[in-house]
């Protein structure tokens, strides 16, 4: 790999609130390829969607510190103002959110929305701006899509919306595509065909993609690589497979086993990861953020261990020797049966 | 095997388990007003199943399938437009009010939103209580005593006694309502989507206490959710919804590794697994949305989007039959079931081949 498209370097994220600095996002690193699908999994309060609103640099929050470098082809975004920024945004990477009906404005057609973004970033004419929304509306697979370009938002189910979601944001054929947790609002047939389009998309625009996600069924199905957040820092960083297969954090084990198989078997208990996850407000930031939940936890986890290559690419946040990982691991899936 | 004819069209014949509630071609329209005159939403078309005593039914279905007011419909926090509904052998659905909330001591309600469903100016044991004053069940220090006791059932500190809804998570929230819900000592929980708000490791404290809370107190169970690996790990049975009709029904794991209607088999296939080799899977990616509960397809209203659909799908609507391994399937072509039943073979078990290599 040569220069990644995305370099985001030890990024910090604070907000100023009545009761001091809140710290969301606690310098985090890692980087995109060309071409890359990159997982970024994490409960609710773990930083995934702040730190990706940071990288658009869409939080106007005048209480908000900002702090690192995001560089996006070599450019610095968090220096970035104006006109220069408007061009990266929407042409160079563009953003798909969560509920498709709040970004869509209900008084305007889809092919005003997908138009209105290409004329705002090239100089075409109406016409010819509509017939690309055609086309695009056609490539995510929009039945009867020359009609359906002047359908109101409210006139699409979810799932079309969706769709139209990521027409627009693939308009400007964007280098990054940032997806924040694109198919949780969606059912899960409507949830497949959406992850479908998006591999299918991603091979024929070649745009890399960020997922953010809480699902980590989504995550192995979509990404080369999978970054686990938890309390606003990495825990865990690595190619799929390695992650998936063997998993070097005791939070990524606790994810994984969280979730009820999906083999077929049935299991009487789940094992859930004790307590609850961290409020970003009252963390104790000088020890691992996971120790409170984690069952290994010692007083080795204070001060909170850095992000450590075990293998080459495959890095993880724990003090816990890496030798005795998997036959922790096997300890960790049995049964706990802690309430908190 | 009792062979006495039921009206029921979905009754099966065994007569072992108890039966402790059962629905009889549950009907639920509402009426709405379109650009098309008035119309009827067909919410609920035609269910009728039976929940055993002490086992986890669970209804999964899409978003509109149907599947939450059906469960509204079996406590009757609406009135069904047509169609039965027996608790213990009364049918609720006639019963007056005051009756009514004498059976409703039977069975309670865990609903998805813990913060919708919590009043926000009552403390937590004030919201435990309350079922208790309405029946009016024991001395004031009865209830106190008693709804202490079921915060700690469900795994509060005392301490948590005297704290609002806002000072609660979204996981210790839906477990007050599993604690309110407990008040009375049910002997049925219709829980309608009561993980689905919450983060993957507090779900499985969730459905952990729910597992623990059943085996001690006998419980029986109906689980309402849209997640079918959620389902799948708690139910005894699982009923497929699509549309307003149940299209499948069966033993948990019997339908979830051997699906027989094209609908769950989809279902099933789009579960996101995790697996480090995802791209050898295999999936079937339904086309399309799910169709309008006003103006439902002709026939099976599955065909438009059924890969195995034929003539006979468009134009006749496929009963709930039961199948020669007992599963009830509603499709005019179920899917085969595997030859040897269901059990697949482990990797492990499988000799590998000998001398060829290549």
């Amino acid at each position: 790999m040569s220069e990644p498209l995305l370099d985001v370097r030890d990024l910090r994220v604070s907000f100023r609130t009545r009761g001091g600095l809140v710290t969301a996002v606690d310098g985090i690193s890692f980087t995109v390829g060309r071409g890359e699908v990159v997982g970024l999994v994490g409960e609710s309060g773990s930083g995934k969607s702040v730190s990706m609103l940071t990288v658009l640099r869409l939080i106007d929050n005048p209480n908000c510190v900002i702090e690192g470098e995001v560089l996006f082809k070599g450019q610095n975004l968090l220096e970035l103002e104006g006109e220069v920024l408007r061009k990266i945004r929407g042409q160079e990477i563009a953003m798909v959110f969560q509920d498709p009906m709040t970004a869509l404005t209900p008084v305007y057609t889809a092919g005003w929305h997908i138009s209105e973004q290409i004329r705002a970033h090239e100089k075409v004419s109406k016409k010819a701006a509509m017939d690309r929304a055609v086309q695009l509306l056609e490539a995510v697979g929009i039945p009867n899509a020359p009609e359906r370009v002047n359908s109101y938002p409210h006139e699409f189910s979810g799932g079309m919306r969706q769709r139209v979601v990521i027409a627009m944001a693939l308009s400007c054929n964007p280098s990054l595509l940032i997806a924040d947790e694109p198919t949780t609002a969606l059912d899960v047939t409507i949830q497949a065909q959406i992850l479908e389009l998006l591999r299918v998309l991603q091979k024929e625009f070649g745009s890399s993609i960020l997922l953010i996600t809480h699902d980590m069924g989504v995550v192995s199905q979509m990404s080369d690589r999978v970054l686990v957040m938890y309390g606003g820092r990495l825990g865990a960083a690595g190619p799929r497979r390695e992650v998936m297969r063997d998993p070097l954090h005791p939070y990524t084990w606790g994810l994984m086993g969280a979730i009820p198989p999906t083999d077929g078997s049935r299991a009487a208990r789940l094992n859930a990861i004790p307590g609850t996850p961290i409020s970003p407000a009252d963390a104790d930031r000088d020890r691992c953020l996971f120790a409170p939940r984690c069952r290994f936890a010692t007083d080795a986890c204070r001060p909170q261990p850095p992000l450590i290559a075990h293998k080459p690419d495959h890095a993880d946040a724990c003090v816990l020797p890496y030798a005795e990982r998997p036959a922790l691991r096997v300890q960790a899936i049995s049964p706990l049966g802690v309430r908190a | 095997m009792s062979t006495t004819p039921n009206l029921s069209a979905t009754a099966t014949p065994s007569a072992e388990p108890t039966v402790l509630l059962e629905a009889r071609d549950v009907v639920k329209h509402f009426p709405i007003r379109t650009s098309k005159g008035k119309q009827q939403l067909q919410a609920v078309d035609g269910v009728s199943l039976q929940v055993r005593k002490g086992e986890t039914l669970g209804l999964v279905g899409e978003s509109g399938c149907g599947k939450s007011t059906l469960g509204r419909c079996l406590v009757r926090l609406i009135d069904v437009t047509s169609g039965s509904v027996i608790y213990d052998g009364v049918d609720i659905t006639n019963l007056s009010r005051r009756q009514l909330r004498d059976r409703r001591r039977g069975f309670q309600m865990i609903f998805q939103d813990p913060y919708a469903s919590l009043n926000p100016r009552r403390r937590a044991a004030a919201t435990v209580e309350e079922p208790l004053r309405t029946h009016g069940i024991g001395s004031d220090a009865e209830i106190k005593a008693r709804a202490l006791h079921l915060l700690e059932v469900v795994g509060f500190d005392p301490s948590y006694a005297d704290r609002y809804p806002h000072e609660f998570s979204g996981g210790q929230r839906q477990r007050l309502g599993i604690a309110r819900a407990l008040a009375l000592a049910p002997q049925l929980l219709i829980a309608d989507e009561p993980v689905s708000a919450l983060d993957v490791s507090i779900q499985a404290q969730v459905l952990n206490l729910l597992a623990d809370l059943q085996e001690e107190n006998n419980l029986t169970y109906v689980f309402i959710a849209h997640d079918l690996a959620v389902v799948h790990h708690i139910s005894d049975r699982i009923g497929v919804m699509y549309l307003g009709e149940l299209v499948e029904l069966g033993d948990s794991s019997d339908v979830y590794i051997s699906p027989r209607h094209p609908y769950t088999e989809a279902l099933i296939s789009a579960i996101p697994v995790i697996d480090a080799d995802a791209e050898i899977r295999e999936r079937i990616v339904l086309t399309g949305d799910l169709p309008n509960p006003i103006d439902k397809p002709t026939g099976c209203a599955f065909h438009p989007r059924c890969r195995y659909a034929q003539d006979l799908c468009r134009t006749e609507k496929p009963l709930l039959h039961i199948q020669n391994d007992g599963r009830q399937v509603a499709c005019h072509f179920p899917v085969a079931a595997p030859d040897p039943p269901a059990v697949l073979p482990r990797l492990n078990d499988i000799e590998p081949p000998s001398d060829e290599t290549h």
